[in-house]
C-alpha cells in the first residue's frame, strides 16, 4: 500500500511536469498581449519594452523560460510575478483559496445529501409518481446551466432585487475566520445552484446503480435471511452501490476545488476561479498558469485519494 | 401434520410480452426430518415455487394463488412482517452461487452473525460472531476463528458454499431449501457439499428441499423426488421408484442423459430433444408432447393431470399413456433399445424384427 502510494505520488509529479509543459507552450505559441508591453504602461518607447523583455526573461529561447519557471517552483515554490500588478502568483492564489474552498465543500455536501436520498428514494420507488418527478427534476438540473440557473436565482431569491428576497446577493462572500454567520448566508444560494446540476447527475447516477445492485444474488440471500427491507436497502444495497459514486465525487470535488470558475463569477466570489478568469481575459499569464497548476494537483491529489479509500471500503481492492 | 404443505400454487408474473405461468398448480409436502428433491430444467418454475415459499417473489407483477401451509399456517396470507420473521428462522435457503450471493463487502463472519442477531435481538455481538464462529466450524471450515474475518472472495467456492450453509442453519431452522446448492461447485466439492447436507440435516433434524436439474445430485439425499416441467410436477415418486420404475416419459428422458458407472462403458447418453417451452405460450395438451418420443395425437389435446400410478399409491404421473404401455416403455429402454425403437415396438405396433430393421437407419430426430 506504501510502496503504491509513493509509486503515485512520482507519478503525479511526471503528470504536473507535463501539465506545466503543455500550458506553458500553450501561452508561448498563442498570440497574447505582450507581457512587457503590459507592464510598460501607455504608450512605452520600444527600448524600455526591450528593457522590461530582458527583465522578466522573455527574450530567452522558450526551453530556458521553461527551466527557469520550473526551478523557480521547486526551489522556491515561486510561481512568478503577475505581469498585470507585480503581486506574488502564489500569495494571490493561496489567499484565494478559502473562498473556493468554502464553496466547493459546501456545495459537495449539500449535492451528496440531496443528490444521494433522492435516487436512493427514486430506486426504491420505482416506477411510481415519486421517482418521476424525482428524475424529470433531475433532468432539468442536469440540462440548466449553472450560469444560467445562478442569474435566474439572483433575480428571484437575492435580497437585493430579488422578487422573494431570501439570499444574501452576490459579493457579499467574507472569509469565516471575519464573520462565519455573513459567511454562511452568502454562500447559501452558491451552494444550491452549484449543488442543482451534481445533485442531479448524482441522484440518476445514485439510482441507476442502486437499481442493478437490487437485482444482485445476495440482495436476495439479505431478504432471505430475514433482514428488514430497510436494511436490505440501506446496508446492503447502498452499501454496494454508493462505492462507484466515491470516484465521481473525488474527480468533481477535484475539478470544483481547482476553481468554479462560473459560479464563482456569478456570485462575485473572490476564489481561484474568479482569479483565473481576471486573469485570463487580461492576459496575465504568471497567475494563469498558477491556477492550472494548482487545479491540476488538486485533482491529482483528490485522485489519489479516492484510489486509496477506495482500498478500504472495497475489501476486493488491493495494492 | 406435514411442516410444508403446497397446495396448488400458482404463480404466474404479468409481463410486457404476456402472462408468464411460472408455476401452474403444483402441490407437495414435506415432514420433518425428509428431504424433497425438485428436479427441472431451467424454466421449469423450480426455483420460483421455492422462492415462492420464502415469500421472496412477492412483487408487484406476481399473480400468486393456492397455500403454502407451515406448521399449518398458510405463508401466503402472512404479512410481510410476518414471513420475514419466519424468512432465516424457520425456514432458511441456500443458492446456487455462492460468490455472487455472500455479500462483497462483508467478512463471512459478519454476514452469519448478522443473520443470527436478525432472530436473536437480545443477544450480544459476541454472542452472534461466537454462533457464526461455531457454525463456520461445524460446516468444516478449518480455523474458523480466523476465517470469520475474511471476505467471501478470500474463500474458494465450496468454501462459500459451506458459509452460505452456515448461515442458513445458524438459527436451527426447521426447513432448509437449498436451490442447485452444487451446479456452481467442482463435482469433487459438489459430493462434499452434499454429504455436508444430509449430515447436517440429520444432526439439526431439518427437513430438505432440494432444487437441482441434476437427478444424480438428489439420488443419495432426497427421499421423495418430484419432477417438474413447465410449471407442473410432472412426476411425484419415493427416490428409488423414480430411480427404478419412473412412470413419465420426460423423467425417462432426464435419466437416459445422465452418465451411469454401472452402464456399459460403449453405452449412448440421449439427450431429450428440443428445448423447455415458453412458458406464456404452452403447448396444447399435455405441454411435453413436442418432445415426447411417444406422442400420440390425442396428447396435443387432452391435459393430463397429476394420477397415482397404478399398484403404487406413493407414485403419481400425469402422462397420457396407459400405465401398463409405459411400464413395457420403460422395460424397452431398461433393455437398451432407443426411444424410437420402445415407440415402434410398444405404440405403433411395431415386431421385434422391423424394430431391428428400424434401428438400422440413422437415427431421426424427433420432437
Amino acid at each position: 500500500m506504501l510502496a503504491y502510494i509513493i509509486r503515485r505520488l512520482l507519478w503525479s509529479v511526471v503528470l504536473l511536469l507535463v501539465v506545466s509543459l503543455v500550458i506553458f507552450l500553450i501561452f508561448f505559441i498563442l498570440p497574447t498581449a505582450d507581457p512587457a508591453e503590459l507592464r510598460a504602461g501607455r504608450n512605452p518607447d520600444p527600448e524600455l519594452v526591450a528593457a522590461i523583455e530582458a527583465q522578466l526573461g522573455l527574450n530567452r529561447p522558450f526551453y530556458v523560460q521553461y527551466f527557469f519557471f520550473i526551478r523557480d517552483i521547486v526551489t522556491e515554490f515561486n510561481f512568478g510575478r503577475s505581469y498585470q500588478n507585480n503581486v506574488d502568483v502564489r500569495e494571490e492564489i493561496f489567499s484565494r483559496i478559502p473562498a473556493t474552498a468554502s464553496l466547493a465543500l459546501g456545495a459537495a455536501f449539500v449535492w451528496l445529501v440531496i443528490g444521494l436520498l433522492i435516487g436512493i428514494l427514486s430506486a426504491v420507488k420505482r416506477g411510481t409518481i415519486l421517482d418521476r418527478l424525482a428524475m424529470g427534476a433531475a433532468l432539468v438540473g442536469i440540462s440548466a446551466p449553472v450560469y444560467w440557473l445562478g442569474l435566474v436565482s439572483i433575480y428571484l431569491f437575492s435580497n437585493d432585487i430579488g422578487r422573494f428576497p431570501i439570499f444574501e446577493p452576490p459579493g457579499t462572500y467574507v472569509a469565516i475566520t471575519e464573520d462565519p454567520t455573513q459567511w454562511l448566508k452568502s454562500l447559501l444560494l452558491p451552494w444550491l445552484v452549484l449543488a442543482t446540476a451534481f445533485a442531479a447527475v448524482y441522484a440518476r447516477f445514485m439510482r441507476s446503480n442502486l437499481l442493478e445492485v437490487m437485482g444482485e444474488d445476495y440482495i436476495r440471500t439479505g431478504r432471505a435471511k430475514g433482514l428488514k427491507e430497510r436494511a436490505v436497502v440501506f446496508r446492503h444495497g447502498v452499501r454496494a452501490a454508493i462505492t462507484p459514486i466515491v470516484t465521481i465525487f473525488g474527480l468533481d470535488l477535484g475539478i470544483l476545488l481547482g476553481g468554479a470558475i462560473l459560479t464563482e463569477s456569478v456570485f462575485n466570489i473572490p476564489g481561484i476561479g474568479r482569479t483565473a478568469f481576471d486573469a485570463i481575459s487580461k492576459g496575465d499569464i504568471p497567475i494563469v498558469q498558477g491556477t492550472v497548476i494548482i487545479g491540476a494537483t488538486a485533482i491529482i491529489l483528490l485522485n489519489l485519494i479516492v484510489d486509496i479509500v477506495y482500498a478500504f471500503i472495497d475489501p476486493r481492492v488491493r495494492y | 401434520m406435514a411442516l410444508l404443505e403446497v397446495k396448488d400454487l400458482k404463480v404466474h408474473f404479468q409481463t410486457d410480452d404476456g402472462l408468464v405461468k411460472a408455476v401452474d398448480g403444483i402441490s407437495y409436502s414435506v415432514d420433518v426430518g425428509q428431504a424433497l428433491g425438485i428436479v427441472g430444467e431451467s424454466g421449469s418454475g423450480k426455483s420460483v415455487s421455492s422462492q415462492t415459499v420464502m415469500g421472496l417473489t412477492r412483487a408487484g407483477n406476481a399473480h400468486i394463488s393456492g397455500e403454502i401451509l407451515f406448521e399449518g399456517k398458510d405463508l401466503l396470507k402472512a404479512s410481510d412482517d410476518e414471513l420475514r420473521r419466519i424468512r432465516g428462522n424457520d425456514i432458511a435457503m441456500i443458492f446456487q452461487d455462492p460468490l455472487s450471493s455472500l455479500h462483497p463487502f462483508y467478512k463471512v463472519g459478519e454476514q452469519i452473525a448478522e443473520a443470527v442477531r436478525i432472530h436473536n435481538p437480545d443477544g450480544t455481538r459476541a454472542q452472534a460472531r461466537d454462533r457464526a464462529v461455531e457454525m463456520l466450524g461445524l460446516v468444516g471450515i478449518p480455523e474458523p476463528r480466523n476465517r470469520a474475518d475474511a471476505y467471501p472472495h478470500e474463500f474458494s467456492g465450496g468454501m462459500r458454499q459451506r458459509a452460505m450453509i452456515a448461515m442458513a442453519l445458524s438459527n436451527n431452522p426447521k426447513l432448509l431449501i437449498a436451490d442447485e446448492p452444487t451446479t456452481a461447485l467442482d463435482v469433487t466439492v459438489q459430493a462434499q457439499i452434499l454429504d455436508l447436507i444430509e449430515r447436517l440435516q440429520s444432526e439439526f433434524d431439518a427437513a430438505v428441499v432440494i432444487i437441482t436439474h441434476d437427478l444424480g445430485v438428489v439420488a443419495e439425499i432426497a427421499d421423495e423426488i418430484a419432477v417438474m416441467y413447465a410449471g407442473r410436477i410432472v412426476e411425484h415418486a419415493k427416490t428409488d421408484a423414480v430411480f427404478h420404475a419412473p412412470e413419465h416419459p420426460y423423467t425417462w428422458g432426464l435419466l437416459g442423459s445422465i452418465p451411469r458407472m454401472d452402464a456399459p462403458r460403449d453405452e449412448e447418453l440421449v439427450p431429450i430433444p428440443g428445448r423447455p417451452p415458453s412458458l406464456i405460450n404452452l403447448p396444447s395438451g399435455c405441454s411435453f408432447h413436442p418432445r415426447c418420443p411417444y406422442v400420440r395425437d390425442a396428447h396435443k389435446k387432452v391435459d393430463p393431470s397429476l394420477e397415482p400410478v397404478a399398484g403404487d399409491p406413493t407414485h403419481r404421473s400425469a402422462c397420457l399413456l396407459d400405465s401398463s404401455v409405459r411400464k413395457r416403455i420403460w422395460s424397452d429402454l431398461q433393455a437398451g433399445r432407443r426411444p424410437e425403437e420402445a415407440r415402434a415396438l410398444e405404440l405403433d405396433g411395431g415386431t421385434p424384427e422391423m424394430v431391428a430393421k428400424h434401428a438400422q437407419e440413422p437415427p431421426k430426430a424427433a420432437g
